[in-house]
């Protein structure tokens, strides 16, 4: 690294409302520090804005430790940007090079409306998991929990698919949008598990059913998800969710 | 000086032996006709642990419940950055755990500071709630032949805490949030999100529903009930500075405050010991490395101060290992007020290493020798991963630097045995109330509150209040909403008009500095009144010069912080009050007049061994305090030593 302190341009989308067309607005950044978070360099940009009389560039963030899932962002044409298995919270600005642009852009797809410059609707995403990504077990039914041996391997491949975070990458690196990852490692997680066997059938078929109701995109197998998640879900959790959806077919009731 | 209430405040723990209190207790409480709960409205406010699981499980007994969070989805509750683990009496690994020795541990580990028979009952719930978590798919970490792994964590003698991998909060928030998913398509939850709660309404002295500012609209609402269960975590960000969430704030908690609920304790404070240290002035927030990290990890300094080399560079015989040496039967394990002080002791003393010599190493060396890189990878691979994204130095190479950062707030709204505050119908749960963990908290014992609180507490307890308690039905008109809702108008017509030249975040930070500096690891008498008083000119000049942009009719980020900057800035004078008030030192709380010769904290339990539970009495005025004696008839007081 040439230098610990970066001069950027920043093309970032601005889009006052749902309803508003939106548009790159650009703007010079000096003195960052390659010690920075990207979002920290956003935040620099945004007491400036201020100070100098312009709203400031909403972006949604909130635990900044990479787990929340709240970080978004397309960072010149990469979610989450360059980083493998890294959010945009923790993405550091020693990754940049001095004078370089950044593009800075929300999660575009249709099942995911922009609300306000960076700021996009994931409910999405919640109401995919209302459709079954769940064991129906009410508090107080449970039994010990050695009662239900689960064992080291199969415990790891659930922990894989559980580590989803679910901020949205899969969809916006998807050029279909779709969302089989987040729906893959919920599915994959609980039809691993004994715990979730009892809904197995109908898990896969009112997520997935779900899913296009949402109007995401379909799977072409292009991995581009995988390559985006933060959390590092692998597509085999889309090929099992693609097993599980045919047995529930094959075997239905 | 501040004014002392005559009357003692009354926890209503039950009579008998401690054992039997809870269960005595469930049935004394008056029960709600199956067939009725459905006629009863809850809100939630929060969806982390303890709102999350106190939302389904409500709602899984049959009562309307909504649900709000600021978040864009109830998943991101801040519970959800949790990496270490749960504690459960389980026993498992058969090394002599119990219900109550988790009791004992949590009391001794609280510095005598916390309510016997809430302890107690949070120890017997813990098994209950491994077996539900288990039972909802949370992937625990297992044994080969599949039954539950347990580890060792922070300060405890016998492995008692469940995991998964470094994550274990975001598998047991999921868990709890896919209980309020399923609840929600069921239509027993009408769930909120990226909702603010700005205001409580309270009808003849009794809770009975919020004023929410919807964040995409900038439109208020009013959303009554029957009883409000507050989970809206700690305060930690009034220190700017902290592990927190960066939407972490104290608003609800404080707007409550300011009508008529109780603050208690504000001065407890938790600073861990192994975060990452800060890095500039741009830094927005710290992140924790687990305190797992210390069962294998060892903690050292150079014995020479400004040792200037590398530390790859230092023999064996110049690194001074301090708490392996202050505390021999502990080690690096000790509990984490301990370890923190001891850090700043240190790098006070000048022997602190790095660019600002404000942090410490931790060290995996002799572990990564003695079992190989392999299994250091497998138990701490994502944590390794997270530091380096962070500092861009590989610990499996160069020892970590760490420092103690502000992390979880054991103060909070005070609540009886109900877990009810003193404004009937309002309930307070997890890291908001102050009960559990007197002056210091566990590690892993965060987790454990919060799922006990909204999982097998608030169940049964609101039932008593509802069948006990005459609600009318409150319409949207009543005039306590329609003055609610005018509060919270003008308090952000008043924020946006201000047009001041002073960004929100540079108040923020200045308050957060002098916190810190006053009110952080160490406290003082001298320190606290000035800081009493900066803290007033602060808010003053907030008042006068903030610039918020834009208008209250859209999403406006700058007008949500300012609110909750706004809101810290007159609770970080409660906080303050408190440290002063409390002249002795205890857990988390260390008055630097008060501790032992050998630099130890000091407590006075003859006049110290009491709740503080403060009453607002108007901004800038000076609060009264309510005492709630504190007995200790299980667990005798002595001076915690972990020599």
């Amino acid at each position: 690294m040439s230098s610990d302190i970066l001069s950027l341009n920043l093309r970032v989308w601005r889009q006052n409302g749902p309803k508003d067309s939106g548009g790159f607005h650009d703007y010079q950044l000096d003195g960052v520090s390659t010690h920075m978070s990207f979002l920290e360099m956003l935040d620099v940009l945004n007491e400036q804005l201020i100070e100098s009389g312009e709203e400031p560039v909403h972006f949604d963030h909130d635990c900044r430790e990479g787990i929340c899932g709240m970080c978004s962002l397309m960072i010149n044409g990469q979610a989450h940007g360059p980083d493998r298995a890294t959010t945009t919270c923790q993405l550091h600005m020693r990754r940049f090079e001095d004078g370089q642009t950044i593009t800075i852009e929300p999660w575009r797809a249709s099942a995911f409306p922009v609300v306000r410059d960076l700021v996009v609707d994931r409910s999405a995403f919640d109401r995919i998991i209302q459709s079954g990504g769940y064991v129906s077990v009410n508090t107080g039914n449970a039994p010990d929990g050695n009662a239900i041996p689960v064992p080291g391997t199969t415990q790891e491949v659930a922990m894989d698919a559980a580590a989803c975070i679910g901020c949205g990458a899969c969809v916006a690196a998807c050029k279909n949008a779709s969302a089989m990852l987040f729906t893959a490692a919920k599915v994959s997680q609980m039809s691993v598990l004994p715990q979730g066997q009892a809904e197995r059938a109908e898990r896969v078929t009112n997520m997935v059913a779900q899913m296009d109701e949402e109007r995401f995109g379909a799977c072409t197998n292009t991995s581009e998800c995988e390559a985006a998640c933060p959390a590092e879900v692998s597509v085999s959790h889309i090929a099992r969710l693609n097993r599980e959806y045919t047995r529930a077919a094959l075997t239905a009731r | 000086m501040a004014r002392v209430a005559s009357e003692t405040l009354n926890s209503r723990v039950p009579d008998g032996r401690i054992e039997e209190k809870w269960d005595k207790h469930r049935f004394n409480m008056k029960l709600v006709n199956p067939a009725n709960k459905r006629k009863f409205n809850v809100i939630v406010v929060g969806t982390g642990l303890a709102g999350g699981a106190a939302a389904a499980s409500l709602a899984e007994l049959g009562y309307n419940v909504k649900s709000f969070c600021f978040q864009d989805s109830p998943r991101r509750a801040h519970s959800i950055a949790a990496q270490g683990g749960i504690n459960g009496a389980k026993n498992y690994p058969n090394d002599g755990d119990s219900v109550w020795r988790l009791f004992y541990d949590t009391v001794k580990g609280g510095d005598y500071r916390a309510r016997e028979a809430n302890v107690y009952r949070l120890a017997q719930n813990s098994n209950s709630i491994i077996d539900q978590c288990v039972a909802q798919g949370v992937p625990f970490a297992r044994e080969y032949g599949g039954t539950l792994a347990n580890r060792s964590f922070g300060g405890a003698q016998v492995s008692r805490t469940f995991y998964c991998r470094g994550q274990t909060g975001q598998q047991l928030l999921l868990g709890a949030y896919q209980g309020l998913m399923r609840q929600t398509q069921l239509g027993k939850v009408k769930m909120f999100a990226r909702r603010e709660m700005l205001e409580l309404v309270v009808v003849d002295g009794v809770a009975r529903g919020i004023i929410v500012r919807n964040l995409t609209t900038g439109q208020l609402e009013t959303h009554t009930a029957d009883a409000v269960v507050l989970c809206t975590g700690g305060y930690g960000n009034v220190y700017y500075l902290s592990t927190n969430a960066m939407g972490c704030n104290v608003t609800a908690a404080w707007r409550c405050h300011k009508q008529g609920a109780l603050f208690a304790n504000p001065c407890y404070t938790q600073i861990h010991p192994t975060c990452i240290p800060v890095s500039g002035d741009y830094q927005s927030k710290l992140t924790l490395m687990s305190e797992s990290l210390r069962n294998d990890g060892r903690v050292w300094v150079p014995r020479q101060a400004g040792d200037p080399r590398p530390a790859s560079d230092i023999p064996e015989d110049e690194r001074d290992y301090y708490l392996e040496r202050r505390y021999p039967s502990f080690g690096n394990l000790v509990p984490r007020d301990v370890a923190s002080r001891a850090a700043k002791e240190r790098t006070d003393a000048g022997f602190g290493v790095g660019d600002t010599q404000l942090s410490v190493y931790l060290d995996f060396k002799d572990a990564i020798v003695r079992d190989g890189e392999d299994a250091v990878r497998k138990k701490y691979g994502n944590l390794f991963h997270m530091y380096q994204k962070i500092t861009a130095d590989n610990p499996y190479e160069v020892p970590m630097r760490i420092y103690p950062a502000v992390h979880y707030t054991m103060g909070g709204l005070w609540v009886d045995y109900n877990l009810m505050s003193n404004v009937p119908g309002l309930f307070v749960l997890g890291e908001a109330n102050f009960s559990d963990h007197g002056a210091n908290r566990l590690g892993a014992s965060a987790l454990m509150q919060g799922l006990s609180d909204g999982y097998f507490v608030i169940p049964y307890t609101i039932g008593d209040h509802l069948a006990t308690t005459d609600l009318p039905e409150i319409p949207e008109d009543h005039p306590a909403c329609k003055a609610a809702f005018s509060l919270a108008e003008s308090r952000l017509n008043q924020l946006v008009s201000v047009k001041g030249t002073r960004t929100v975040d540079s108040f923020h930070r200045q308050l957060g500095q002098i916190v810190w500096d006053s009110c952080g690891m160490a406290r003082s008498q001298s320190g606290l009144t000035t800081a009493i008083s900066e803290i007033r000119d602060l808010r003053e000049q907030f008042w006068a010069d903030v610039r918020v942009l834009g208008t209250g009719d859209n999403l406006n980020q700058s007008l949500e912080k300012a609110g909750r900057v706004a809101d810290f800035l007159e609770f970080a004078e409660l906080l303050a009050t408190d440290a002063l008030q409390r002249e002795e030192s205890c857990g988390g709380h260390f008055r630097e007049e008060y501790q032992t010769a050998e630099g130890e904290a000091q407590r006075r339990d003859d006049e110290f061994m009491h709740v503080a539970a403060w009453e607002f009495q108007g901004v800038g005025e000076v609060p009264t305090m309510h005492k709630e004696p504190l007995t200790f008839e299980n667990v005798p007081p002595t001076t915690r030593s972990y020599k």
